[in-house]
């Protein structure tokens, strides 16, 4: 990654990303397929819900008759913490047209978000919509065809989680923590590596009482007021 | 299953969903963020990478403590290696992959 930031660089940027999305989707059609939902509504789920935990959780509720209601607000829950990325992203955009930030907040996902954060460390804190697009257009497209191929082939390739493509999605997100806690120097190393612990614990203390995709809401919003109050009150 | 109860359901979670996302371009726009929210923000990428990584290390079990998903946390290891050695993302995840081929190849 460089401070380059046309569409070519995006481009570049998010390939990395893309064994995760077709890891993942590839997954996500087979167990649409296992649970009966056909391959157009697969391709319309992945380009209108696009969102890979809420569309396993939706394909595992449609199959057992879920009332829409139910599914709505598990949707809900599993996505609120897009939120909390659309607005740490948001100022950095803020001087663009409304129709260039409703784009990139539409198509933006926890990795594009990340890959843009690791960005502003190399670009003296600014980002543009062009090298945004890229990225986000690219990770749809990816994740759309993944998901279609993999509601195709079904059972044909049981052999899918052999090849370890699963595991590219967990990869990435490592490598997308690690590079943000060395080239953000907004603080110190040390504040860093105090609120991965902090998260961390908290997230086996939340997955005690809440399914994982809330918990990570919960321990997100607790480790930043921890980064926060350590912050505030010295060393 | 109905054609018409799936398309509902795309498109009313979708709906909300992009409300989740969209809202807040709009009201950062409309609104200058107050100093504490954007310190409280400069956590998150962080925080959630941590979030979304250690959820993966875990299988949860209603009621009681996480368990530890030793599949994943084992070929993590040579992952969070390769991200220090070369801080690059793309050899993280080829290396990942491969450790997660590996490991199942071996039946662990």
């Amino acid at each position: 990654m460089t401070g380059e930031l046309s569409f070519k660089a995006g481009l570049k940027d998010v390939l990395p990303t893309v064994f995760g999305y077709i890891g993942v989707g590839l997954a996500f059609g087979i167990v649409a397929r296992t649970n009966h939902i056909g391959v157009w509504l697969v391709l319309l789920m992945s380009l209108v819900v696009y969102g890979g935990s809420v569309q396993f959780v939706l394909a595992t509720m449609l199959a057992t008759a879920s009332p829409i209601g139910a599914m709505l607000v598990s949707a809900v829950l599993i996505h609120a913490r897009m939120s909390l990325m659309s607005m740490t992203v948001a100022p950095y955009l803020r001087r663009e047209p409304t129709w260039q930030n409703v784009l990139i907040g539409t198509l933006l996902t926890d990795e594009t978000f990340a890959l843009s954060m690791n960005k502003l460390n190399l670009t003296h804190r600014t980002l543009r919509p062009a090298w945004f697009h890229a990225a986000n257009l690219t990770a749809y497209l990816v994740w759309a065809a993944a998901t279609v191929v993999g509601a195709l082939l079904g059972g044909l390739v049981p052999d899918a989680q052999a090849l370890g493509l699963d595991f590219a999605a967990v990869a990435m997100f490592i490598g997308l923590l690690y590079l943000q806690m060395i080239t953000d120097r907004s603080k110190p190393l040390v504040r860093h590596l105090e609120v991965v612990l902090f998260v961390a614990v908290a997230m086996v203390v939340a997955e005690r009482v809440v399914p994982g995709t809330t918990a990570i809401l919960i321990a997100t919003v607790a480790g930043c007021l921890f980064g926060m109050w350590r912050e505030n009150h010295g060393n | 299953m109905a054609t018409s109860y799936v398309v509902s359901t795309i498109l009313v979670c979708g709906g909300a969903m992009w409300l989740l996302k969209v809202v807040p371009f709009l009201l950062v726009k409309a609104v200058a963020l107050p100093k504490w929210l954007l310190q409280f923000l400069s956590f998150v990428p962080v925080a959630i990478l941590t979030a979304i990584f250690v959820e993966s290390l875990l299988v949860a079990h209603p009621g009681q403590w996480p368990s530890v998903n030793w599949e994943n946390a084992v070929a993590s290891l040579p992952a969070v290696v390769t991200a220090i050695l070369t801080k690059s993302l793309l050899a993280v995840v080829v290396v990942g992959v491969l450790a997660m081929a590996g490991l199942r190849a071996i039946g662990f």
